[in-house]
Parts: C-alpha cells; sequence; structure tokens
C-alpha cells in the first residue's frame, strides 16, 4: 500500500517537472517560431502554434536592413563582453589573492572598504557615474562602455575567499624554489586555480552581453548601441516590423547559449559560490 | 568569516621578503583594483553628495548651492514617493513567488534521480537571457493586446474577451506581466541556490527522522529540510530584495513606448533615468534621488541582516 503511494507520487512529480519544464521553453520556442515567420503568420487573428512555412531568409533581410545596426552591435557586444570578463578577471584575481595571501597591515581594512562598495548597488551609482564619464568625454565610446565596469567588488570577494582555501604547501614550494609573489601567482596559483576563474568568467560574460541601463546610458550614438540597446529602441519604437525584431532577439541570445551549454557545469559552480553563505 | 591570513607563521622566505618589500607587493597585486574602484565608485559616489546641494542643470560643475532644497523637493515629489510605493508592491509580489518556485523546483529537481541534469539545465536557462530579450517576447508575444497574444488566444478558446495587459490599470494587469517575465527569468538561478543547500544536508538527519517516525513529505521538510536552509533562504531573500530594487530592464522595456513612459508602475530606477538623464537633465535633483536610494538600500541590507541575525555565529 505504502509503495503504491510512493509510486503515485513519483508518477506527479515527474508529470508537474515535464509541464513546468515545456512551460519554460515556451519563451524561447515562441522567439524561433516568430523569428522564422512571417509577419501575417505572427499576427494573423487565427494564431497558430507552429507556422505555416519558415522563412530562414529573414536572418539574411535582418543583416541587409540599413535601417537597424544589427552587425554593429553584435560586434560592440562581443567586444564589450570579451573584454570586460578579461579585465575583470585579471584584475579581481591579482586584488584577491593580494587580499588572501600577502601579509599587509591594512589589509582588512582596504578588504572592508571594497566590500562596502558592494552594499551600494551599481544600478543607484548611474548617476553619478554618467556624471563622471560624460566629464571625462567617455560618452559613446568602448571605453566609457568597459573601464567603469570592470572593478567588480564582488569578483574581488570570491576570488579572496577562493585563495584563502588555496593549498599553501604548492606556494611554499614555489617559495623555496626562489620564487618571488609574481612569479608564485603566474606560475602556480593561476594554473591551479582554472575551475574558479571559468566560473567567474562565465558569470561576468553574461552580465556584460546582457547588461542593459549603463550601455542604454552612455552608448547614445548608434555606433556605440550595443546588442541589447539596439533591441530595445525596436521594442520601443513607433514602427515595428515583428519578424525582424524576433530574429534579432533569437540571434542576439544565440552566443549566450553556447556559454552556456559548454560552460553549464562552471555557471553553477559560480552561482552556489556567490550564494555568499560562508 | 575568517577576514585577512595576517597571522604570522614561521616560513623559510620570510627571511628573506623584508616587511616593506611585502607592502609594495600587496600594493602592486592590490592597488590597480583599488585605485579603479577609488575613481569609479567613490569618486562619484562623492561628487553625486556634492551635486545633490547644487542646482545642477545640464552642468557637472554647478555654482548654485541650494542646500537641501534637492532633497525637501524629492521626498515632496509624488512620483518619487510613487515609486518607492512601486518598488513595495513589486517586492510583495516577486519576493514569495521566486522564493516558493525555486524551493520547489529544487525540492523536486534533487528527488529525481535520473534526467536531473536535464531539469536543472531547463529551468535554469532563461538565466542565460537578457530582461530585454525576455521583456520584448512578453510584450509582443505572450501578453500582446491583440488577438494574435498567445494569452488572448488561450482565453479567446474559452471564450474570453481580449485584454490589453500591459494598458490595463484597473484591475493593474500590468503587474502580471512584469512579474511573470523576472519570474521566468530568476528561478532558475535561485533554485540552483537551493540545489547546493540541499546537496550540504547529511543524510544522516533523514535517516534519524525515518527512525524517530516521522513520515516523508511535510513533517520532514518542515522540521528537517527548511530549518537545514536557514542560511541559503537568508542569501536568497536578501538577493531578491536588492534586485527587486534595481529593478529597470524590464520595467522599461514593456512599458515605454515612442510617446515615454507611461505615468504607472515607475520603480525607483526608471524615475531617476527619467529626472536625471531626460529632457530637463537635472544632476542635482537626480543625485538627490540616487543618494536617497543609496541610503534606503543599505538600511534595508542592514535592518534584513539583523532581522535575520546574519553574522551571528551560533547556528
Amino acid at each position: 500500500m505504502y509503495d503504491a503511494w510512493v509510486r503515485v507520487g513519483r508518477a506527479l512529480r515527474l508529470t508537474l517537472l515535464i509541464a513546468l519544464a515545456l512551460l519554460f521553453l515556451i519563451p524561447f520556442y515562441l522567439l524561433l517560431r516568430n523569428g522564422l515567420a512571417s509577419e501575417q503568420d505572427i499576427t494573423s487573428p487565427d494564431w497558430t502554434f507552429f507556422p505555416s512555412t519558415l522563412h530562414w531568409s529573414n536572418i539574411k533581410e535582418l543583416f541587409e536592413d540599413s535601417t537597424v545596426p544589427m552587425a554593429r552591435s553584435l560586434l560592440n557586444s562581443a567586444l564589450i563582453a570579451v573584454l570586460t570578463t578579461a579585465g575583470t578577471l585579471l584584475l579581481a584575481s591579482l586584488a584577491g589573492y593580494g587580499l588572501a595571501r600577502i601579509p599587509y597591515r591594512y589589509a582588512n581594512h582596504v578588504f572592508y572598504a571594497i566590500l562596502g562598495t558592494m552594499m551600494v548597488p551599481a544600478a543607484v551609482t548611474f548617476v553619478p557615474s554618467f556624471v563622471l564619464v560624460s566629464s571625462l568625454g567617455w560618452v559613446s565610446t568602448l571605453r566609457g562602455l568597459i573601464v567603469p565596469t570592470l572593478f567588480s567588488a564582488f569578483a574581488c570577494f570570491i576570488f579572496r575567499q577562493y585563495f584563502l582555501g588555496f593549498p599553501r604547501e604548492l606556494e611554499d614550494a614555489a617559495r623555496v624554489d626562489g620564487l618571488g609573489y609574481w612569479r608564485t601567482y603566474w606560475l602556480i596559483v593561476v594554473p591551479n586555480s582554472r575551475p574558479v576563474f571559468a566560473a567567474v568568467g562565465t558569470i561576468v560574460f553574461i552580465g556584460a552581453w546582457n547588461s542593459f541601463l549603463w550601455p542604454l546610458v552612455i552608448g547614445q550614438d548608434r555606433d556605440a548601441w550595443t546588442v541589447q540597446v539596439a533591441l530595445a529602441s525596436f521594442t520601443t519604437s513607433q514602427v515595428i516590423r515583428l519578424h525582424e525584431l524576433f530574429i534579432a532577439a533569437a540571434v542576439s541570445i544565440v552566443p549566450l547559449l553556447v556559454v552556456f551549454l559548454f560552460f553549464q557545469r562552471w555557471i553553477v559552480a559560480g552561482v552556489e559560490r556567490s550564494g555568499i553563505d560562508d | 568569516m575568517n577576514a585577512g591570513s595576517t597571522r604570522p607563521r614561521e616560513r623559510p622566505w620570510r627571511r628573506l621578503a623584508g616587511s616593506q618589500n611585502r607592502t609594495l607587493w600587496f600594493w602592486a597585486f592590490v592597488g590597480p583594483f583599488a585605485l579603479g574602484l577609488i575613481v569609479f565608485t567613490y569618486v562619484p559616489l562623492g561628487w553625486s553628495v556634492y551635486l545633490s546641494f547644487f542646482d545642477a542643470h545640464n552642468t557637472v560643475s554647478p555654482t548654485d548651492f541650494v542646500g537641501f532644497d534637492n532633497y525637501t523637493s524629492m521626498l515632496k515629489n509624488d512620483a518619487f514617493t510613487d515609486s518607492l510605493w512601486t518598488f513595495v508592491v513589486f517586492t510583495a509580489f516577486i519576493v514569495p513567488t521566486t522564493y516558493v518556485l525555486s524551493l520547489s523546483l529544487a525540492l523536486m529537481v534533487n528527488r529525481m534521480r535520473r534526467a536531473q541534469a536535464f531539469f536543472r539545465s531547463v529551468f535554469f536557462l532563461p538565466a542565460a537571457c537578457s530582461y530585454v530579450v525576455a521583456a520584448l517576447i512578453w510584450k509582443m508575444s505572450i501578453f500582446n493586446g491583440v488577438r494574435f497574444g498567445l494569452a488572448n488566444t488561450v482565453l479567446g478558446w474559452f471564450g474570453a474577451d481580449q485584454t490589453a495587459w500591459l494598458s490595463t490599470t484597473d484591475p493593474p494587469w500590468y503587474w502580471l506581466v512584469i512579474v511573470t517575465v523576472r519570474l521566468w527569468l530568476q528561478a532558475g538561478f535561485y533554485m540552483i541556490l537551493f540545489l547546493a543547500g540541499l546537496q550540504r544536508i547529511s543524510p544522516t538527519l533523514y535517516e534519524a527522522a525515518a527512525v524517530d517516525g516521522a513520515r516523508p513529505g511535510w513533517q520532514v521538510l518542515r522540521h528537517i529540510t527548511l530549518p537545514q536552509l536557514r542560511a541559503t533562504s537568508v542569501a536568497v531573500v536578501l538577493l531578491l530584495v536588492i534586485n527587486a530594487f534595481q529593478a529597470f530592464d524590464e520595467f522599461y522595456n514593456l512599458l515605454s513606448d515612442s510617446r515615454g513612459y507611461p505615468p504607472y508602475a515607475r520603480p525607483p530606477l526608471v524615475y531617476l533615468y527619467y529626472t536625471a538623464l531626460g529632457q530637463g537633465q537635472n544632476l542635482g535633483l537626480g543625485s538627490a534621488g540616487a543618494v536617497l536610494l543609496a541610503l534606503i538600500v543599505a538600511v534595508v541590507t542592514i535592518g534584513q541582516a539583523r532581522w535575520f541575525g546574519l553574522g551571528r555565529k551560533e547556528d
């Protein structure tokens, strides 16, 4: 009797999970469906789940449409995401290592000064940051879009916590061999810390690709639009060609889906680390 | 939390590297990051406090000192207090729904023996989507106000009338759209946090509970699982509230159009965006708003941490 209930429970759980999974996938399907449909298939009052024909030419049309800077904005997003990720990893890991491993009388004060900025969410400082960047003359430049976002207290915190737990024996061995801090870091610590670099890197990359408010504020010229800003400007514009909008959105998430599929293990590891509960 | 590792330990290389040298190395590693943080976080913050005491229209080096006028006019401004109220309503919707959904997903996925990785990926996948893209799908496809919107199509099968989801203020259907976007996008992220928490619970606790005669299901959940997840739950709620406070992307993309932003459902950042960077470019007023919001975030965060007893070590 008890066994039967367990089996019923298990079947119910599986059914519920499958139903929820389908629900979670529907938005992705709609993106693809509308992106590959004709305008009539999208706006028809007799809306069908499957479009009558697939229009792969929508992709070509999107990149040939001169009113939409699609290629340029994708390039901008790619440059920003790659450079932001590389810069953040370099700066935050160095700082995290210094804080964790180099004895210095005021190390804790410096650490708390860094940690304190996590209390002030970046989004709240966008007005003063805009003021600063515009007085540097960096509005609508890649510098303005990238440099101010490179100093992530969150990334620094994760690296510091990780390096505190790094096996000291490895570093001590390097010392005995006569390596200083700098070479110990690059030759011993970094090659043995790939997982944390991968975890922080993927999270920073996704964040940079998807970020919207800062690029919206700083990327004012069309030439400096990221793909998110470009999409937003179609969504909020007066005349909307829906099939083009949807295929643009679908194209914009392709790089992320690729990153996501290949790096999911690291993203999960990074998310687990970010649930700061130790 | 073990802050810093300054405990002196005897090491063979200690004698070679003097403390002078170590200070230099410390700053070689930490300096570039610290400098950037000063320039791009502390300086803007200080500058914005300075600007908030001036009448700064379209200028960042104002001369017209106005004292606390920007603050008083901000606090008296209905649009600003409305935006705080919008945040409160939004939080009241999004925090409990995300908490319950992500915890339920984690509990169910955790019990799966096969296909666990598959379900985890599916629920986590929306986290790769930007709010811009998600808002676009919600606005243009699912909750489109005309007949080809998915929600209206499905409701049409049951003979219901079409609803203009985003422009109906009575009842405020737009909340349904706003809340479901974020729920879809972030539930999987918090599910991962809960899964990590669940996997840290020692199996012996469950065995002990079974020996004591606790029935699997509600009793075990109530007396073993939930108390063991306390640390994770606190982190999740803190993150949810902070993230709700920073909501901008989906509001902006769902509600604004070529005519601008409607007068309802303006969260703090949307309000600030239009005040500081809109037509007037009133940077003094915008800065006062930013300072007020930063203070509110700090107070709310510290208050929550106190409330949950974060930092207390006895558990």
